[in-house]
């Protein structure tokens, strides 16, 4: 029994994706494949570490598809969606009806009967959203036009889970409905106009309390800044959001994908992604090893050739379903072939389904055992296939279009310019910057603030910018610099080596409050500091000296010698304190160091002794003649 | 009365001795205006807008500076680059300045001798001022002779008294339309016009 604990459990999975992922992306096998067959491996049909219950862990480890779609909708803006329609409803549609109409009238053709064999078509027809999503945004081809269409496609088969989750109780027969999964919805006792109403309501629910509720909620949770409380927001939400969906009979995943949206364009987008992101990836890996425990080898072994006739077979004809409809929505050759081959595999809502037709006898035990590992199969290989098409395929066409199309993609979601802190400093560089036409995604972590400013129009993001995962959501691999104009000095420091670490393509462009920040950041090799207060008081020194008559050429040109000759000495001291570590202290050695400053401020001297205008040594030289002369 | 501009451009007028000692009278010249560029603009930006409505609001235009290099100090090309613009001082529709009078008032530190072609500096002060001259031309205006005040490097204050006495009656006879401006542009030196007489237009 031991074996069977929550704690030995967790062990197995988490060590096998531990040994088996990283092994995996070093043969450039790709993550999701390591899953797999760290899942085959430990499996009841290899070690046998996990045996029946792989079922049980595959319907939980299906939250992490939901993690994901609530992920996908957050980084998607409702205008995109909007955009998409048409290759939704009609690419989408087209596949779903097509394909399932394919292979219905195959296997009606074989001789099952015809409620089997639109069954088979429709759970079939559908393709791994999970294994085809993560495997697309580990190559970064999701903004790829393939990528587009592929995830259009994606979101209909989600949406056309709902009506098949109808159908198939018809399909089995009223002697079936009573044994529907979902028999515990509301739904199921109402007529079908209040059916419609308690759907449109749930959707309503997610969109209105995505607009009004979550952003006071996240507020008040900001305010008692207790991380773990952030997450445990962003986790209800989602879960939240399931249960809703569950309890009215619909995917939550649709559901989860539709709060997402709703929230995408929330000043808490990053913090809730990155909040979210580590649990998708755990689940999904966890869903994914399923898939590969749940591959029954004793039943392949026994029909190997039909069983991967039917692999084949299927996958074929779903292949050359999406070729034509690429070809019919005027994709290029090399794009047309990667969306064929990526949606070519059936997907997760085939088990669900499946579950289902056992339940309701539409199918044999074996049918639906032999279906069951098929699913399994042609998922296992959708990576091995996007492996070929990156190795084999993708070589032979230039790239050229696929890069340019990537490019423009992600100037459009993510902004050249990041800066950490959006208080009195940022702000001003900030909206500097954007009335010269830069955008900049920012981050701040005062929630109050950044409520104030959402309100003015201006995107800015909650979250700490010392995070990684916070940074990396908020674009800085793909950024050209980040502006850390935080408030605490410590908290700079931390961005700055966070940085420095993990993005050391980007420009740091740092605030400093004093001099000892300033030692501190050029220890770090930090190049771009700015000391806060420097240019106002040089400012008020030179509007000073305009007001007791000196001539305002002659002031500014004295600040800036001056700020040009403060920077050179601070650079001296930074060095000297080198040698010393210790040495800025105590109060005595800040005094030295001020006197050092003041002892280098002869600026009347150097200012006039490097003017070319009317020198004196010209008049001299000039009177000296005369006086020859004579 | 004829509205006369000082445009004056001078990068250490505190160490001046020449222009300090000018200014203290052409400042208060009244009917006389009198903008100061290098304190206006200590950032070099200038105020276009402003600047143009100073020149169209004024008949006769002056610069005010030191003959450095044979030219200006630095403000007064910039001035010259950004006012002067394509469409409004010169081109098909740039006439805002036309038949306006165009001049400088020059200090140099060379005597007047080493301003002759067989000289120290091998020139005329009038033809090293050709491009102020030809800019003046291209903008529609005629170029009067310039203010010129040799030797500064050489004089004591005293000296410049009597060149500013001698600035000062110029301009009021500018402004006060004592004399018929046609001939101004074939004089060698603005205070040329003290030894005319007096004449209304």
């Amino acid at each position: 029994m031991d074996q069977h604990s929550l704690l030995f459990q967790s062990m197995v999975y988490l060590a096998a994706a531990i040994v088996f992922v990283p092994l995996a992306k070093k043969m450039g096998l790709g993550a999701v494949l390591g899953y797999l067959i760290a899942g085959i491996i430990i499996g009841p049909s290899l070690l046998g570490f996990i045996g029946r219950e792989g079922e049980d862990i595959m319907h939980f480890a299906e939250f992490g598809v939901v993690m994901m779609l609530f992920l996908i909708g957050i980084e998607l803006e409702p205008a995109l969606l909007w955009r998409l329609r048409s290759s939704i409803l009609g690419l989408g549609g087209l596949q779903v009806i097509i394909s399932a109409a394919a292979i219905a009238g195959i296997a009606y053709l074989v001789g099952q009967p015809i409620n089997t064999s639109l069954a088979l078509g429709m759970i079939l027809s559908l393709s791994s959203t999970a294994i085809v999503l993560q495997t697309l945004n580990e190559k970064g081809w999701m903004g790829t036009s393939a990528g587009q269409s592929a995830f259009s496609v994606l979101l209909f088969q989600d949406i056309a889970v709902i009506p098949m989750l109808a159908i198939f109780p018809l399909l089995a027969g009223n002697a079936a409905a009573d044994a529907a999964p979902h028999s515990a919805s509301l739904r199921d006792n109402l007529p079908g106009w209040a059916q419609t109403l308690v759907v449109l309501g749930a959707v309503a629910i997610i969109i209105i309390a995505g607009r009004y509720l979550v952003r006071p909620l996240m507020r008040i949770i900001a305010r008692t800044r207790v991380r773990e409380l952030f997450t445990a927001t962003a986790l209800l939400m989602v879960v939240g959001i399931a249960v809703l969906m569950n309890l009215v009979g619909l995917s939550s995943a649709l559901g989860a994908f539709l709060g997402g949206v709703v929230l995408a364009n929330s000043e808490y987008r990053h913090e809730l992604e990155s909040d979210i992101e580590p649990f998708k990836g755990l689940l999904l890996g966890l869903f994914f090893i399923a898939v590969g425990a749940s591959i029954d080898f004793r039943l392949i072994m026994e029909q190997p050739w039909l069983i991967m006739g039917l692999v084949v077979g299927i996958m074929a004809l779903k292949g050359i379903v999406l070729l034509l409809l690429g070809k019919i929505f005027r994709l290029s050759t090399d794009q047309n072939l990667l969306f064929a081959f990526a949606l070519a595999d059936i997907g997760e809502f085939a088990f669900v389904l499946l579950s289902f037709t056992s339940q309701t006898r539409l199918m044999s035990k074996e049918m639906t055992a032999m279906i069951t590992a098929v699913v399994a199969i042609s998922m296992a290989l959708t990576p091995l296939i996007m492996l070929l098409y990156e190795k084999v395929i993708q070589p032979y066409y230039t790239r050229s279009e696929v890069k340019a199309e990537r490019e423009a993609d992600e100037i459009n979601e993510k902004n050249p310019v990041i800066i950490a802190g959006f208080g009195r400093f940022g702000s001003m560089t900030g909206r500097f910057l954007r009335a010269n036409g830069i955008n900049a995604t920012i981050l701040d972590l005062d929630s109050d603030r950044v409520d104030a400013l959402h309100n003015l129009g201006i995107k800015v993001y909650y979250g700490d910018a010392s995070r990684y995962d916070l940074l990396v959501a908020a674009g800085a691999k793909d950024a050209k610099m980040l502006i850390i104009a935080t408030d605490h000095a410590e908290q700079t420091l931390e961005i700055v080596r966070m940085a420095q670490r993990y993005f050391p393509h980007l420009q740091l462009l740092v605030r400093a409050e004093n001099n000892e920040d300033t030692f501190e950041l050029m220890d770090l090799g930090v190049l771009h500091i700015y000391r806060e207060t420097v240019d106002t008081s040089l400012r008020v020194g030179v509007d000073a000296l305009r007001m007791l008559g000196g001539r305002a050429y002659r002031s500014e040109r004295a600040a800036r010698t001056f700020f040009r000759q403060d920077e050179r000495t601070l650079k001296g001291l930074s060095a000297l304190r080198d040698d010393k570590k210790q040495y800025i202290s105590s109060m005595k050695e800040r005094i030295d160091e001020m006197e050092k400053l003041i002892s280098s401020d002869r600026v009347k001297t150097w200012l006039d002794e490097g003017q070319g205008w009317d020198p004196e040594s010209l008049r001299d030289e000039i009177r000296g003649e005369k006086i020859d002369e004579e | 009365m004829a509205r006369v501009l000082i445009n004056f451009a001078h990068p250490a007028l505190e160490k001046s001795r020449v222009h300090s000692q000018l200014l203290r009278v052409v400042k208060n010249i009244p009917g006389i205006t009198f903008n100061d560029l290098y304190e206006q603009y200590p950032d070099l930006d200038v105020d276009v807008a402003r600047e143009q409505k100073l020149l169209e609001q004024h008949d006769i235009i002056f610069m005010q500076h030191p003959f450095y290099w044979y030219s200006a100090p630095a403000i007064v090309k910039q001035w010259i680059d950004l006012v002067l613009e394509h469409g409004w001082a010169y081109g098909h529709t740039g006439k805002a300045l036309q038949g306006k009078y165009f001049s400088n008032i020059i200090t140099a530190g060379g005597a007047e001798q080493s301003y002759q072609p067989d000289g120290h500096h091998g020139h005329t002060v009038h033809e090293f001022l050709l491009p102020f001259i030809q800019t003046a031309k291209l903008c529609n205006m005629h170029y009067a002779a310039p203010f010129v005040i040799y030797g500064v490097h050489r004089q004591d204050i005293s000296d410049i008294q009597e060149d500013t006495v001698q600035l000062k009656q110029v301009l009021e006879r500018l402004r006060d339309d004592k004399f018929d401006l046609t001939p101004l542009p074939g004089l060698e030196n603005l205070r040329q016009i003290l030894q005319l007489p007096a004449q209304t237009r």
